[in-house]
């Protein structure tokens, strides 16, 4: 029961949602937004993509297990503590660098946001492992 | 810092072991024996610091805050265990690589013994009480795994979990005692703690403490009524035998003992205590060995007994009798490790370990029949050998005791007449004799597996011939531990016509008629194998079988499977927790005021409402999903209205989520059906709805209530100047509370690998067509 339409419609909005994932995860600690969010956008990009066409080929463009993406997240959330440990400070308390960048007038980077792609990254990976699973079914 | 290392090193190198033997093959436990060798022979280096009682002291700040210090003591009594654990453990850790020769865990095997040796290493040396109970356990956590190694075998895993138990219980007991002793006692370490002795025992809290620690002792060492893990423990392989249940495992109980002997000795229950226990373990466990026919049930069960005999003599506590304790625990190591792996050996060779059906090997295997005689005859107390003085030893200190001296050496004088019969059994017998039929042809094993009991057998006589060798420079300094003085050591093999040579005589003679009757022996001590029935094995598996029962009534009630009952119980329950405080404290004051709520917000509300009554009036599962997703998305709404974008975002998008989940899964339901008679449907409603009118005064309630000041205006204080974020929702999740989302964020992840495993688990379908 494919549909052309949805198809179609589909390859465009895939590459939208998964902008607008990335850009909700980036924008998260200003705005609404964040890792969780960003991750829920990006696992319905998915799971949309795997109703309109099928599982095989949305595992293809995945690329990587969902399993994998799981593991990798929770050792990045980890790792950000772990950072911060190594550098004397306590467990999760961040590290930041501060910058201003032309343009966009002053930027704040640290360890919050590798914890918080670590939050992305569990959250598509534990969606997609669960939807896709049930589609192989 | 080298002590560290020595202690340290094993734990590095057993992780790098399983690699090594990928590597290097069957060949790898000549180059894993290098670790104990080395470390024996750092050990060695000691000898002179320990002289006229010296002691050596190391402290690395671990846990500073809780006094928790990785410190180490050298004196006598750690260094004597820890040279027979590294020294042992040198031959095992070779003995390993020829008796798993080929088996596809072998790296597993170094992986689990290398951890083993290093906690028990850590036993003996730490000085800190947190230190020295955490190696304990892990002591008992590697033997488990080392018990359990053929995982296969259902009697492995049985006694594997029977081990664990028995010692785990054990050390629940030993961590309350520790602490008391250390709470009474002011300091965390074993060195401080001996200067106490009076304070201690003289406290309210001796008795207690004094309990709970010879609780770990006691099973840890297979103390009677604990003894019968030990045999059960043979389900090991036997380089593991050898090892844990001869010289060091089993030996961390006398260790113990022997450690607090000067801050909790020398009391009379003490001794009271430590000699029944000791007389009665020392007995049994030599009347126990002789009914067996199997090799290492026969040594297992000697084991026992030796074991008893060193509890008592620690309880006899005179210092002939920790004298005697400290030369027949070495004698003991030598001669037990010796035969445990010439047992091994032989198991290896013919295929069984069955002495009924062996004999005549000296042929077929001449180096291996000597290590055995020459560790047999050590274990008979032959001289010259060491064991002649050590059972000297231990029968001169019976007499010392002021009473029931001549109890004591007639029951010291019997277990030790049935540990000659054992002796001949195990050492002599296999190899005397004409030749049998065996499952396999037996010849002589590689070098790896004669050569421990060699190097053992070669100790025993040099020992037993030149005392001269150990008494001053060991022996002396781990008496004098024990003792907490100094006390003077000088062993002789001859000491004249005595009392003690006069029962060993007896002992020999009596053993050696008794031999000759062995079959006899065996058929008249199996008479009373029923008195098993209520002995403390009984009592063991009829409480874990209670334990099943127990655990299985409750999940078949609590755990039953319908995923309605579990609503249930859980709306109940809140229902009931919540209802009695707010009945008891009363004074329910409801917050604010109808008439502030504006008609939009009336608007969502009914649609909330609207969309649950759907959801339960649906008469099609797609219908009641879109009414589920009415009420998701009205509160959503809430949110939005209520200045919440990011919970109203996430709200959305689990909405849409689970309605892509629902459909996968609704063409896979049954049809759609109204099971539920009305009265159920109607005690359901009352349900639901009691919950949910609770629910909504709760909130009511809680939020007219404050206890605390709300931490909410902290939060948006400092969001921006702490954690240069303005999003307070994120900055709360990412930064002020992320230990918070690390743990929800692993919970997700175990809850979705869940999900995996059940759906890819296919525990429905027969597996036996794939």
């Amino acid at each position: 029961m494919k549909s052309l339409i949805l198809q179609t419609a589909t390859r465009s909005l895939v590459a939208v949602l998964l902008l607008f994932s990335i850009f909700l995860l980036l924008r998260g600690h200003d705005e609404p937004g964040g890792g969780f969010i960003g991750g829920l956008v990006g696992a319905a990009a998915f799971a949309l993509y795997a109703i309109a066409f099928d599982v095989p080929s949305t595992r293809r463009m995945l690329g990587i297990r969902p399993q994998m993406m799981i593991a990798i997240g929770l050792a990045m959330a980890g790792g950000a503590g772990v950072i911060s440990l190594l550098a004397g400070e306590p467990y999760f308390g961040h590290l930041w660098y501060h910058t201003d960048l032309p343009g966009f007038g002053e930027i704040h980077l640290g360890t919050f946001l590798l914890f918080d792609i670590g939050v992305f990254l569990v959250v598509i990976g534990v969606t997609l492992l669960v939807i896709l699973t049930l589609q192989e079914e | 810092m080298g002590i560290l290392v020595a202690v340290l090193s094993g734990f590095v190198l057993a992780f790098i072991a399983p690699w090594l033997t990928r590597w290097l093959g069957d060949r790898v436990g000549w180059v894993i024996a290098l670790l104990p060798l080395s470390i024996t022979v750092y050990l060695l280096t000691y000898i002179p610091d320990l002289a006229d009682g010296g002691s050596v002291h190391y402290s690395f700040a671990w846990i500073p805050a809780l006094d928790v210090d990785l410190s180490f003591h050298v004196d006598g009594l750690g260094l004597i265990f820890a040279l027979l654990i590294s020294g042992i453990g040198t031959l095992i850790m070779l003995y390993g690589g020829g008796y798993l020769h080929g088996h596809h865990h072998l790296g597993r095997f170094y992986l689990f013994i290398l951890m083993f040796m290093a906690s028990m290493l850590g036993v003996v040396l730490a000085d800190n009480l947190i230190t020295f109970f955490i190696f304990f356990e892990l002591t008992s956590l590697t033997s488990y795994l080392l018990i359990g190694f053929s995982h296969n075998a259902e009697d492995s895993r049985y006694s594997a979990r029977q081990a664990l138990l028995v010692t785990g219980i054990g050390g629940q007991m030993l961590l309350v005692g520790l602490i008391l002793m250390a709470l009474v006692g002011g300091g965390w370490e074993f060195s401080v703690l001996t200067e106490q002795a009076d304070v201690i025992q003289d406290h309210a809290l001796y008795l207690p403490m004094l309990i709970l620690i010879l609780g770990g002792a006691f099973t840890k060492s297979a103390q009677v009524p604990f003894h019968f893990w030990l045999p059960g423990a043979m389900a090991a392989p036997t380089p593991v035998s050898a090892y844990l249940h001869s010289a060091t495992m089993v030996k961390a109980g006398v260790y113990l003992m022997a450690r607090v002997n000067p801050t909790l000795g020398g009391t009379d229950i003490w001794q009271f205590v430590l000699i029944i226990f000791g007389a009665a373990t020392m007995f049994l466990g030599a009347y126990l060995a002789v009914q067996r026919t199997d090799l290492k049930q026969l040594l297992a069960y000697t084991t026992v007994s030796s074991l008893g005999t060193l509890t008592l003599l620690i309880g006899i506590g005179t210092e002939i009798a920790l004298k005697a304790a400290m030369v027949f625990l070495v004698v003991h190591s030598l001669y037990k490790g010796a035969l445990f792996m010439v047992a091994g050996t032989i198991d290896h060779e013919t295929g069984t370990r069955d002495v009924r059906i062996l004999g005549g090997l000296r042929k077929l295997m001449p180096l291996t029949a000597v290590g055995a005689g020459v560790a047999a005859l050590s274990m008979a107390g032959i001289p010259p050998l060491f064991g002649f003085i050590g059972k000297e030893l231990v029968y001169e200190a019976a007499l010392d005791l002021d009473t029931f001296a001549i109890a004591l050496a007639v029951v010291a004088v019997a277990s030790n007449v049935l540990m000659v019969v054992v002796a001949g059994i195990t050492g002599f017998q296999p190899f005397l004799g004409e030749e049998k039929e065996t499952p396999k042809h037996a010849h002589e094993g590689p070098p790896s597996l004669y050569l421990g009991p060699l190097v053992l057998g070669v100790l025993s006589l040099g020992i037993g011939a030149i005392p001269a060798l150990v008494d001053t420079r060991l022996i002396e300094p781990a008496v004098g531990a024990v003792a907490g003085e100094p006390v003077d050591v000088t062993l002789y093999i001859w000491h004249g016509v005595n009392a003690m040579l006069i029962m060993s005589i007896i002992t020999v003679a009596l053993g050696a008629v008794l031999y000759v009757g062995r079959d006899q022996v065996r058929w008249a001590t199996n008479q009373t194998w029923s008195l098993g029935r209520i002995g403390s094995e009984a009592v063991y598996a009829w409480l874990l079988a209670l334990l099943d029962w127990v655990s299985k009534t409750q999940t078949k009630i609590i755990q039953n499977g319908y995923l309605r009952f579990y609503y249930l119980t859980i709306v109940v329950v809140l229902i009931i927790s919540a209802l009695y405080p707010l009945s008891v404290y009363g004074d329910i004051r409801l917050a604010g005021d109808l008439n502030d709520v504006r008609f939009y917000e009336w608007g969502v509300v009914v649609i909330v409402i609207l969309g649950a009554l759907m959801a339960v009036r649906a008469q099609s599962r797609l219908a009641a999903v879109a009414a589920l997703g009415t009420v998701g998305y009205g509160i959503a709404t809430i949110y939005i209205l209520y200045g919440a974008p990011d919970l109203a975002m996430t709200q959305i998008l689990v909405e849409t989520l689970t309605v892509i989940l629902f459909v996968l899964v609704l063409y896979r339901l049954p049809q759609f059906a109204t099971l539920s008679k009305k009265a159920s449907r109607v005690r359901d409603a009352i349900i639901a709805g009691t919950g949910g009118l609770l629910m909504t005064v709760l909130v009511l309630v809680a939020s007219n209530e404050r206890f605390y000041e709300s931490i909410s205006q902290f939060h948006a204080e400092e969001s921006y100047p702490s954690a240069y974020g303005r999003n307070v929702v994120n900055v709360i999740l990412v930064d002020f509370r992320a230990i918070d989302t690390f743990g929800e964020i692993i919970v997700l992840a175990v809850a979705g690998i869940g999900v995996y495993a059940l759906l890819r688990l296919r525990l429905w379908e027969d597996r036996s067509d794939q």
